[in-house]
């Protein structure tokens, strides 16, 4: 009798709440914590970037021009990193850069999501030639190479931090509607929204509250793995000058200084293209254990 | 079979117009004077500037100007590069042999190395080798190439002198332009050296470009081949006792690798992107180099031709993958 009551109350516990179910199955992906850490603690290096940085990221110092790192023969625990070909202290530089690539990464994703949300929902109700017209606008843009298409809207809207994020969430725009899109084809003859309309839902509920909310495990896969691709595509219009100007701290646009100093000054080089690397591989993996949590059908 | 092919290339006549329009608005988009921009030139003084207008038709409404753009470019008529003043599509020409001779380098080095990795990481699947393949894949996956570039100049050209640092043959040579392909170019030239030098060139950036591609190849073939396996004719196969090479190697990656050539055929945009950059790198004389050059330059007719061009080819690459993808597959034949 005794062990009969005690079973009970777990039986009819209630299950978990969705949210701590969810963070349960991301935790036991290694690799998905280990890239949210690495995000968690990029994001703090960015807010306390002035205070963390041991000199300023722009200004520079005439007494110390390509310093090596100190553990090189000629470097010093003053710019543990090295510096620049202008005396410019690489260490505070990165710190700062992480500032732009989060922010770039930021801004492309939530404006990419929020236009390609909307145009991928009309799609997907309104079929017919609105339909027509939006996906083959996507085809469009899906058949330019992204770069190619990137760098024109940058020429036609002049370079810098501003235009490249526009350029990128631009390029990135087709992915978000037609995932939307598929997303809200597949829900769309459901039973459920069937009645939501019954009972007299507008087109704008139906769209943006009764099926939406049903569509988003893919959406937020492809955000968080959105991220990745955005900060590689803006680091890469740096790198080629059209993305954020000198002398802000960019790691791309680090990269594109530091060509001519390749033999004479590795680190001026290495350091940048690690920094994007490792912020790229974290959004990748935690993007990876986003997929395999939110969608278990995905998984393989 | 025709209703199908049909249908699936009527689907890029909007697709085709989409691309053209863009590189017509290009021109406009850009701010400033739409003939300065095409010429190339600053300041032009009134009567040029009134003949240029009417030369390049800038007088008339802008559907009309659209028109008269598709008809030249149908008829093969880019325009002419503000800088070099030679035609574009002879610039087009002239170049884009040495981007497709890298970027199918690249492709073929992504698939040699790739696809046998991904095999090796599904069947050992769960051991460190897979664990070790994957962690590489992602880490692949995740390059910035600008910077991979630079760091494999940084080790095999300037520390240990192996490769060359850009270009695509010494200077020593020259070789006649047959094909445009350097590699049988410079064995067609009968220079002694010329096809080793060609080859030492193409190296880095090759495994530049192919180090994305890779990646993905890898982890798609590791996929589809763990989904094969689970299959019953595969346990069939083992149980007739074929040997377990047999049985990967012939029964379950011819099934996988229809996934993974789609992805690989349809990834054409994808690889142009990254021809761009590589291009940059080691000032290789292809079509991303010229672009680049073309805008920094401010040669709009450049730009304006390349867009053009580069998405025509990508969406014919498309149409044909997704021909002959139809071709091999009833299934999606019949569906679409």
């Amino acid at each position: 009798m005794a062990v009969e009551t005690e079973a009970l109350p777990l039986a009819a516990g209630t299950p978990p709440h969705p949210l701590l179910q969810f963070w349960r199955y991301l935790a036991q992906n290694k690799g998905a914590v280990a890239g949210l850490v690495v995000i968690v603690t990029l994001l703090l290096l960015a807010i306390l970037a002035d205070v963390v940085s041991p000199h300023s990221a722009i200004v520079n110092h005439d007494d110390a021009f390509l310093k090596p790192p100190v553990w090189q023969e000629g470097g010093s625990w003053l710019y543990p990193l090295g510096t620049d070909a202008i005396g410019r202290d690489m260490l505070s530089r990165l710190i700062h850069g992480s500032r732009y690539s989060l922010f770039m990464g930021t801004v492309v994703v939530a404006l990419a999501l929020t236009v390609g949300v909307v145009l991928g929902l009309v799609a997907g109700f309104f079929r017919g030639i609105v339909e027509f017209s939006i996906m083959r606008l996507m085809d469009t843009m899906l058949t330019l190479p992204s770069l190619l298409l990137a760098i024109v809207i940058v020429a036609i809207l002049g370079p810098g931090l501003i235009n490249a994020v526009f350029a990128v969430a631009f390029v990135t725009l087709p992915h978000y509607v037609r995932i939307t899109r598929a997303a809200v084809i597949g829900e769309r003859t459901k039973e459920y929204v069937t009645a939501s309309q019954v009972a007299g839902a507008g087109t704008i509920r139906l769209m943006f509250s009764t099926v939406l909310p049903n569509c988003m495990a893919p959406l937020i896969v492809q955000a968080s793995l959105g991220f990745s691709t955005a900060i590689l595509d803006a680091a890469a219009l740096g790198f080629l000058g059209l993305g954020v100007q000198p002398p802000y701290p960019e790691w791309g646009t680090m990269l594109a200084d530091s060509r001519e100093l390749l033999l004479r000054a590795w680190w001026v080089m290495t350091f940048p293209g690690l920094a994007i690397l490792i912020t790229v591989l974290a959004f990748n993996l935690l993007g990876d254990g986003l997929r395999d949590a939110l969608d278990p059908k995905l998984k393989r | 079979m025709l209703r199908f092919v049909l249908t699936r290339a009527s689907l890029i006549i909007p697709t085709f117009v989409g691309v053209t329009l863009l590189a017509f608005l290009l021109v406009h988009l850009i701010p400033g004077d739409p003939i300065e921009t095409m010429a190339g030139e600053r300041g032009i003084d009134p009567a040029r500037h009134a003949q240029l207008r009417a030369e390049y038709g800038f007088d008339k409404p802008l559907m009309v100007q659209y028109g008269i753009y598709v008809g030249h470019v149908l008829r093969g008529d880019l325009g002419i590069s503000a800088i070099t003043h030679q035609r574009v599509i002879d610039e087009f020409r002239q170049l884009f042999p040495a981007t497709i001779e890298l970027s199918l380098c690249a492709v073929i080095f992504a698939i040699v190395v790739g696809i046998p990795a991904g095999m090796l990481a599904a069947v050992r699947r769960n051991s460190i080798l897979d664990h070790g393949i994957m962690a590489m894949s992602l880490t692949g996956y995740s390059m910035p190439i600008f910077w991979w570039g630079l760091l494999l100049i940084l080790l095999f050209s300037s520390v240990l002198g192996w490769t060359p640092v850009s270009g695509r043959v010494d200077v020593a040579y020259f070789i006649e332009p047959t094909t445009g392909f350097l590699l049988i170019d410079s064995l067609l030239s009968d220079q002694e050296g010329a096809f080793r030098s060609a080859v030492s060139h193409l190296i880095l950036p090759t495994i530049v470009l192919g180090t994305v591609p890779l990646a993905v190849i890898a982890r798609m073939t590791r996929s589809a081949m763990l989904e094969v396996l689970g299959e019953d004719y595969i346990r069939t196969a083992r149980a007739k006792g074929l040997s377990p090479i047999r049985v990967v190697a012939l029964h379950a990656l011819r099934n996988a690798l229809i996934p993974v050539i789609t992805v690989i055929g349809l990834s054409v945009g994808t690889l142009f992107t990254g021809a761009i950059l590589t291009e940059t790198i080691f000032s290789w004389p292809g079509v991303g180099h010229w672009v680049v050059d073309g805008i920094s330059r401010r040669d709009y007719p450049v730009v304006q031709g390349a867009v053009l061009m580069l998405g025509t080819v990508v969406m014919l690459v498309n149409l044909a993958v997704d021909l002959l993808y139809g071709l091999v597959n009833p299934r999606i034949r019949h569906t679409s």
